[in-house]
Order: C-alpha cells, then sequence, then structure tokens
C-alpha cells in the first residue's frame, strides 16, 4: 500500500475543502477501499476519515420522507423499525448483503459509491478499463459468468456489485450532495453511470462532493415489497441475480409497481420495462412472466454468462409471485 | 449520456485500444530492449504508470483503547488495526487469515460491535472500546461463549476461533438471532476449514438461551 496522508475532517465544509487535491479520498467504513489499496488499485495520497460528521441519524420528516444520513451503518439502517416496517424490500436488500461484520462497518454512502467485484478490475496484471482507462476490457473475451448483460459497452461488462442500491431504485431514492458550488439533489437513476466509453467513470458526483444523505420518498404500499437475491452459496456472496419488487394491487389489478434487477446491470437496474407491463395489468402469473420478459428484453449475453438472462426472469417472477400474494 | 459530467477519453467509434495500449506498451519495451528506440519506451511508460511516485511513509501518534486500557503509539498511517494489535501491541490473539474481510479471523469488537480489524485503519479508532479474544475472559473465569466452545469441543485447529468467539459475541449483542437459520445466516463471515459449524452453532446457542 502507497502512503497517504491522513485527515480527520470535523465537518462537512473541512472535508470538501480537504478534497481539493487530485489524490483525496473519503473514507468511512473502509470495507471497500481498504481492500482496493492493499491491492495498489485504489492509491490515494490523501485519505480523509469522515467518520466524525453528524450523518449517522435515520429521520422521518413531516411528508413522510425517511432521510438516512450517510454515515448510517448498513446493519442500522436494515434494522431500524421504520424501514423494517414500511421499506421491507431495504431492509431485506441490506441483510442479504455481505456479512455482519461488514454490514457494521459499511456505510450507506460508501455502498452507494462501491467498486465492481469483475476479477479483471482485481487483476492489476490484466488490461481493465475501468481500472486503467484505454487499456482494455479483459472480461469481454475472457470468463465472464459474473459479468453483466444489460448496459454493457465494448469497453466494460463488469456488474454493479450493491444490493442496498438495487432496492434504492425501486423505491425512486434522492441522493443529497454538498460541494464546493453548494448542495444538490440527485435522483437515484441519475446517479449511477452505465460504462459507455468511460467505464472509469460510475457516478455523475463530482469531485470535491460528499455524500450526505439519502432521502426515501413516502410510498404507502411499499409495505408490500421484497428483495430476491439468487447466489452460488446461501450467505456472504454477490448476486448472480436479484430483484427489488413493490407492488400496489387493488380489486386484482396492479395499480403501481417498482422492479428493479441486480446482478445482472452495469448499474443499478430499475426495469421501467416490467414496470410497464405490470402497471394497470391483472394481477396474474402471466403478467408476471410477460413482465419479466420485458424486462431483460434487451439483455446481451457472453460467452459464460448468457445463463443469468433466464436466470433474473425467474428470479422476478418468484419476487413478484411472493409480493402480488401467488406463492 | 448527457449527465455524465466526465469527458470521454475517445469517441466511441474508434478501437478500444486507441492511444497507447498495455500490449502496445510492452512491444515497445521489447523492442527499446532489443536497442532500436528509447522514445516511445517513456512516451508509453508515461501513459500507463500515471501519479507521482507515493511519497515517504507517513506517521501518526493515536491513543488506542483495547480491553479497558489505553495505549499511545505512533505508528505508520497505514497500520490496519489488526496490525496495529498483533505488531504494535503484541497481542496475538486476534488472527489474520485473509487480510481482505473474507475470512472473519480477523473479528473484534469496537465499541461493542463485531468488526472485520483488516478492513479498518488504527488511526481512524482513537477514542473507540476495542474488545479482542483477550479481553473477553474476566482473569480465570472465562466468557461464558469461551467456556461455551470449550464444552461444545467447537473448532478443531483452533485459528478461526478467536474470530468466531469475537463474532459470536457480537452477534447475542445485537439480538438478531432467533432461529438455527438466523444462527448460520449472521456467522456466516467466520469461515471455518475445519468444519466445526455445528459445534460452533450448539455453542452459541447454549450462550443464546441462558
Amino acid at each position: 500500500m502507497e502512503p497517504f496522508k491522513f485527515i480527520r475532517a470535523n465537518d462537512p465544509r473541512g472535508a470538501i475543502s480537504s478534497m481539493a487535491g487530485s489524490g483525496a479520498k473519503i473514507i468511512a467504513g473502509g470495507t471497500n477501499l481498504v481492500d482496493l489499496m492493499k491491492l495498489n488499485i485504489e492509491k490515494p495520497t490523501q485519505l480523509i476519515d469522515i467518520n466524525g460528521l453528524k450523518m449517522q441519524t435515520i429521520e422521518t420528516l413531516p411528508n413522510g420522507t425517511v432521510r438516512i444520513g450517510a454515515l448510517v451503518k448498513n446493519s442500522d439502517l436494515a434494522y431500524h423499525p421504520s424501514i423494517m416496517k414500511n421499506f421491507p424490500v431495504l431492509s431485506e436488500a441490506l441483510l442479504s448483503g455481505a456479512s455482519a461484520q461488514l454490514r457494521n462497518m459499511a456505510t450507506v454512502g460508501g455502498n452507494l459509491l462501491q467498486r465492481t467485484r469483475c476479477p479483471y478490475f482485481y487483476d492489476t496484471a490484466a488490461p481493465c478499463n475501468k481500472r486503467v482507462p484505454g487499456s482494455g476490457c479483459s472480461a469481454i473475451d475472457g470468463y465472464n459468468r459474473n459479468n453483466a448483460v444489460l448496459g454493457t459497452s465494448k469497453y466494460c461488462i463488469a456488474t454493479h456489485p450493491s444490493d442496498m442500491c438495487v432496492a434504492m431504485a425501486a423505491l425512486g431514492a434522492v441522493i443529497h450532495v454538498q460541494g464546493p458550488a453548494g448542495s444538490r439533489e440527485i435522483p437515484f437513476g441519475d446517479f449511477h453511470l452505465m460504462p459507455a466509453q468511460t467505464p472509469q467513470y460510475e457516478t455523475t458526483l463530482k469531485h470535491g462532493e460528499l455524500i450526505t444523505s439519502v432521502d426515501i420518498p413516502p410510498m404507502p404500499y411499499a409495505t408490500r415489497s421484497h428483495y430476491l437475491k439468487v447466489r452460488d452459496r446461501a450467505s456472504y456472496e454477490f448476486a448472480l441475480a436479484s430483484a427489488a419488487v413493490i407492488l400496489n394491487i387493488n380489486g386484482g389489478r396492479i395499480k403501481d409497481a417498482r422492479v428493479a434487477l441486480g446482478g445482472v446491470g452495469t448499474k443499478p437496474w430499475r426495469a421501467t420495462l416490467a414496470e410497464k407491463v405490470l402497471t394497470g395489468a391483472v394481477n396474474s402469473e402471466q403478467t408476471y412472466r410477460t413482465a419479466a420478459e420485458a424486462a431483460l428484453s434487451e439483455a446481451k449475453p457472453y460467452k459464460h454468462n448468457a445463463f443469468k438472462i433466464e436466470l433474473a426472469k425467474r428470479t422476478l417472477v418468484h419476487a413478484l409471485k411472493t409480493v402480488g400474494g401467488m406463492s | 449520456m448527457d449527465k455524465n459530467p466526465h469527458p470521454p477519453i475517445e469517441d466511441d467509434s474508434s478501437s478500444s485500444s486507441s492511444g497507447t495500449s498495455r500490449r502496445g506498451f510492452l512491444t515497445q519495451v521489447a523492442v527499446a530492449g532489443a536497442g532500436l528506440t528509447l522514445t516511445p519506451l517513456l512516451t508509453g511508460a508515461k501513459e500507463i504508470l500515471p501519479g507521482a511516485p507515493p511519497g515517504p511513509a507517513q506517521t501518526s501518534t493515536v491513543t488506542l483503547t483495547v480491553n479497558g486500557q489505553k495505549h499511545t503509539l505512533n505508528m505508520d498511517e497505514r497500520t490496519s488495526l489488526l496490525d496495529a494489535l498483533r505488531e504494535n501491541l503484541a497481542m496475538p490473539g486476534t488472527k489474520k487469515g485473509c487480510d481482505h474481510g473474507q475470512c472473519g479471523a480477523c473479528t473484534v469488537l469496537v465499541n461493542g460491535r463485531r468488526i472485520n480489524s483488516c478492513l479498518t485503519f488504527a488511526v481512524m479508532h482513537q477514542g473507540d472500546e476495542i474488545t479482542t479474544i483477550e479481553g473477553l475472559a474476566k482473569g480465570d473465569e472465562l466468557h461464558p461463549m469461551q467456556a461455551a466452545f470449550l464444552k461444545h469441543d467447537a473448532f478443531q485447529c483452533g485459528y478461526c476461533t478467536p474470530g468466531q468467539i469475537c463474532s459470536a459475541v457480537g452477534l447475542i449483542n445485537e439480538g438478531h438471532a432467533r432461529t438455527d437459520a438466523d444462527i448460520h445466516e449472521l456467522m456466516s463471515g467466520n469461515i471455518c476449514r475445519c468444519g466445526a459449524y455445528q459445534n460452533i452453532v450448539a455453542a452459541i446457542k447454549e450462550v443464546k438461551n441462558v
């Protein structure tokens, strides 16, 4: 690991001004960043510890929005009574990720920024456009069983690894950031970028901006929601495919639907094509199957991951059946 | 892509290997090695070796509270909490397994909560209460979890055991385990290559049900 200058920030403004240098990185939980620093994939010259900042609270605003501080630990969010009751999809997604120890360390803000687990991103001897822009993508013609089928480009097919983000995509979360030029809000769908020709850029967060909180807007029908994750082992593993599903069913018809997929996309994948099929349709297994076909209609398989397309469809149908009362 | 604030590195129409690719650079190194030319080597080197050379190691003074005792240490800021415990404080009870947060051997309690000590820097823990396996017993009286691990033969080689026990104590503190399946799930961050899992679960159940 290369040396860095360690700075303890006392307030958001201090953290933001410390980020002015090009090699500065924020550290919160550290679960992803420290690992990448040990592997010389991340080489910050300045490390700004923000754990002393007051961003650890979960509060419900008068309009029903739940505001989650960026430093809230994954486990604290997952077990928060109002999250468990009102947004089970978010609680389930968080608890399906990592291990208990890591969830006690990892923060909400850090989870939004976690990097892919594509093996070629980790292998510093292999070309990777995300790690060394312009060096090429080793996964496209390499071993790509765990790579993405949605949102890929000829420059990168790495999946976004987060479970939490899949639930937040379905919930239409809003990310609050503070930077040298002031504060702004970023709708969840506009936060993560698809790789296109610049896979090294993963979010629309600008250099020097600090994530301060995430809002979950009120959605009374989200009490009826579910996160289903399918993976190679029962626990402590990244998704091969996952589905976050929220349904508002009234009189046998689906009034509103929110669907997002994980493990298959280059970003947390809001499946708007599936939502279109579901919204207004009869609540039936046939509807679910049509929605799953729509969700994966733009999927592009690579040599080893074609199975993910069918797996994602079945995962989504299964999750819809659970929420829709058909299972 | 209009929302991307970052400029693209090249046109989408061009090949993914425009500019000096790694392979191209290696070819140039080979060519330079043969004594034909040196200039392309230097140009290429700039492109694949970005950034300044690493600076000197930075040190910091940090006070760690471990098992109720304060220790003031001057250490390289890159020192993980795990290495600070084992190397700087000579407390080798906490084990180093994978050193990447995958095996759980390094689990300690920080302010009563279990974490992987390999994935955090010691300088980040000024003021925290750190409890390691060495701090669980009260003198000669074993912590109930240690006693339960002995009673149920919940280990074979013992290397993962300090992490398993600290993790199990954290699990009890958290209070979310109701069923055997919950224990399996909430202990999944601790790998036991000897496969003592059934006995580990039995030990945890005994302490949980007291």
